[in-house]
């Protein structure tokens, strides 16, 4: 008899799928073997009976976001991602051009679907998700879009942290319900009020690996644990945290988007984002999706999950999503996340240790009520984030600021470093205030909900000399004293 | 489309097309571990270019039922079976990737004149397999699943940006389809590929047009493991695919679809 099928792939194995192999010495089948490395002239030779050689291994992540996607180029030898800024692509022949249209051969059409720019930032973002394929969309909130709707139709409905980006709240608040999807939302550290919240038919658990603005960190292990056991998957926003604070696929999630406006790309000149699929949903022991398990009418019958087996749910995406809603990114657009992406290692780190020199700075002023950062003890999911955020909770918090809302205003606009604005991610200090702009559309119970008062101030914090933005918060701090006394 | 052979379910990859009396028959046979999937952008070209293509899950694997085959010459005799099945006794051409090169190997050795033409894609005779990655595959340790992704995909594939799917990360895709297998399935495959003795042999009976398709930086099956087979058979001929390793129908696809073109239309031509 067929064994039963799990939701999810071999689970037991998934926790660390990249991890280092120390059996390459004893190999014996091949011993000195060439490699042509990834320029054409050049080789290294890799001689596994060398005893200090833990044998192969898969590139590291600093390697992978330098290279991920990208050989050189063939026509030209450009070393750089060359910018591929055309809308379509000749065909060799007739033949050529309905395989093509048929998915038989692999290759480009129409950049609204594929375009060789924006697969090497297809693939690095994957190769650094750890994710079977991945879309680049016009942007982060198209890359939810797109998540959403391949997983889902008018009758469905959602599971979601009630700590999210405002721009996410709208889209599952107010727009979605438009066309029949209605979202639930629960407390992101209560798993139980997501287990009690899931319906027929519902058809993902949602949320953010670092909430917004509280940072309350998602349990992935937990939730996807709750989510497999109702054969739904666990989609993921992991734009605050990347994939070098975290890998949520590491953790069980199943849907990775990211807004790669936002870290990825870091620099804040371009507008974009990523959906990624780790290829480990089990669909058709699910039941639940037809879009990825039954013959699809738009593109020639085919049966996602037959046809593409672990990338069924990114080859769908791609096929119907990319396709008919059309929300694709420039290919110039891909280049210009793709040149933060080579630094992102490097970034995200500074990153990190600038917010903790600042973070301890805030955490000594009396101006302040409070600071809510995962690394503090004090923070509720401390713990948490010592497993799922071992090198940092980000660069992205905030702090209530005592005095309300007038000493938020006199403290934003005497910032002299920090830019106010609507952003977060960017290689600048950023800082604004959430119930006027991100959440204003939230109600006052909801603001509550989402952990924001009056004064509540969220900064993203950038690359500049960490004393120079403790300093700058001086400045601030001093003129929300002036406001309160 | 699933057909039964020897009361168990089998299933194949068809293209979503359904057979059409009087075309060529191409079959697909993946390789250890793994299931139809590795074949579906050849397939699908053929069954939409005037063939019936039939990309099988081997049993035990993918969607077909059954234990896994022990041996490659129960592997082969199984193909047959199937293809009895699908063809109505008539001659097939037949694709092989790696353990499924050798089941299509001693597949067309039984079958004779049942098979017209035979491409052996990263194949080798012997295929001994290293023992770090038997125990490991014994143990259903992810670490073989991770030894055969790292010497499966040249390191040009595991870089990427290879001609293959545009947006697809190749070495997560074969790390996922390999935790798919089932239990003891990929101890089960590795065992059969290295005890298969009698390779050699086997392909000195073969009279079918055969290509032997290998990558050029194939770590698993290197090209020169294949000139004792290449010698053996009696009209063979080789492509080697520059800066691919094991897994070329993933990491250029194009490339495979053309050797294959060029095989299975000229035997088609031949038979007409």
């Amino acid at each position: 008899m067929r064994r039963p099928i799990p939701v999810t792939w071999r689970a037991s194995t998934m926790r660390q799928p990249y991890k280092s192999l120390d059996h390459g010495r004893s190999i014996t089948q091949f011993q000195t073997i060439e490699l042509h490395t990834v320029g054409r002239s050049t080789h290294r030779t890799l001689d596994y009976r060398h005893p200090t050689m833990a044998g192969p291994d898969y590139l590291e992540f600093d390697t992978l976001s330098l290279h991920a996607g990208q050989q050189p180029d063939t026509a030209t030898g450009a070393r750089a991602v060359p910018i591929y800024q055309t809308a379509s692509f000749v065909f060799r022949s007739s033949d050529h051009a309905a395989a093509l249209f048929n998915a038989e051969r692999p290759g480009h059409v129409y950049s609204r679907i594929t375009n060789p720019t924006n697969a090497v930032l297809e693939e690095r973002v994957s190769a650094l998700e750890g994710g079977v394929g991945a879309i680049a969309t016009a942007s982060g909130q198209a890359a939810m879009h797109l998540a959403i709707t391949t997983l889902m139709g008018a009758g469905s409905h959602i599971v979601a942290s009630r700590s999210l980006y405002g721009g996410s709240h709208n889209l599952l608040s107010y727009t979605l319900p438009r066309f029949g999807i209605e979202t639930t939302f629960v407390d992101p550290r209560d798993p139980g009020a997501f287990a009690a919240a899931i319906r027929d038919n519902t058809r993902a658990l949602y949320g953010e690996t670092l909430g917004n603005p509280g940072l309350e960190i998602m349990n992935f292990p937990v939730l996807s644990e709750i989510a497999h056991r109702h054969g739904i998957p666990l989609v993921v926003d992991n734009t605050f945290a990347t994939p070098y604070l975290c890998k949520p696929f590491e953790h069980g999630a199943d849907i990775v988007f990211h807004s790669a406006t936002k870290f990825l790309g870091g620099h804040g000149v371009a507008i974009g984002g990523v959906l990624v699929d780790a290829g480990r949903f089990n669909w058709e022991g699910s039941g639940k999706f037809p879009t990825m398990t039954e013959p699809y009418a738009g593109f020639h019958e085919m049966n996602f999950a037959e046809e593409y087996g672990p990338a069924a749910y990114i080859n769908r995406a791609r096929k119907e999503g990319a396709r008919d809603f059309g929300a694709c990114m420039s290919p110039t657009t891909a280049f210009q996340i793709l040149q933060g992406i080579e630094t992102l290692p490097l970034r995200m780190q500074r990153h990190v240790d600038n917010t903790r020199a600042v973070i301890a700075f805030l955490k000594e002023d009396e101006n302040i009520s409070s600071v809510s950062y995962p690394e503090l003890d004090d923070h509720p999911d401390h713990e948490l984030a010592k497993t799922l955020l071992p090198k940092g909770a980000g660069a992205v918090f905030s702090f209530d600021l005592n005095g309300g809302r007038a000493a938020g205003r006199a403290f934003i606009e005497a910032l002299g470093i920090f830019s106010h604005l609507a952003n977060v991610g960017d290689a600048k200090s950023l800082v604004i205030h959430p119930a006027s702009t991100t959440h204003h559309r939230m109600d006052g119970p909801a603001l509550a909900a989402a952990g924001i008062t009056q004064g509540t101030i969220r900064l993203s914090i950038g690359l500049e000399d960490p004393q120079d933005l403790i300093t700058d918060l001086k400045r601030g701090l001093r003129a929300a004293k002036r406001v309160k006394q | 489309m699933f057909v039964e052979i020897d009361g168990a379910r089998a299933y194949a990859y068809t293209g979503a097309r359904a057979p059409v009396t009087g075309q060529p028959t191409v079959v697909f046979v993946h390789g250890a571990g793994l299931d139809h999937t590795v074949w579906t952008l050849q397939a699908r070209y053929f069954a939409h270019h005037g063939c019936n293509a039939y990309a099988v899950d081997l049993p035990g694997h993918g969607r077909s039922e059954g234990p896994p085959l022990a041996a490659i010459e129960t592997g082969g005799a199984w193909l047959n079976k199937f293809c009895r099945v699908i063809a109505h006794g008539q001659a097939v051409m037949v694709a092989g990737h790696s353990m499924g090169s050798l089941v299509a190997l001693e597949g067309a050795a039984q079958a004779g004149s049942g098979v017209s033409a035979l491409a052996l894609v990263g194949t080798a005779v012997p295929m001994p397999v290293a023992a770090v990655l038997q125990h490991a595959a014994d143990a259903d340790d992810h670490a073989a699943y991770d030894m055969i992704t790292l010497w499966g995909l040249s390191l040009p594939a595991q870089v990427g940006g290879g001609p293959h799917t545009p947006g697809e990360w190749l070495t997560a895709s074969s790390l996922r389809l390999l935790e798919r297998s089932g239990p003891g399935v990929l101890g089960n495959d590795l065992r059969a590929c290295n005890h298969y003795e009698k390779g050699v042999q086997s392909a000195g009976e073969i009279t079918a047009d055969t290509l032997l398709i290998l990558g050029q930086l194939d770590l698993m099956t290197p090209p020169r493991a294949t000139e004792n087979l290449h010698a053996a058979l009696a009209k063979a001929r080789r492509v080697e695919v520059a800066g691919t390793g094991h897994m070329l129908m993933a990491e250029q696809p194009d490339a495979v679809l053309e050797a294959l073109i060029d095989l299975f239309q000229g035997a088609a031509a031949n038979s007409a």
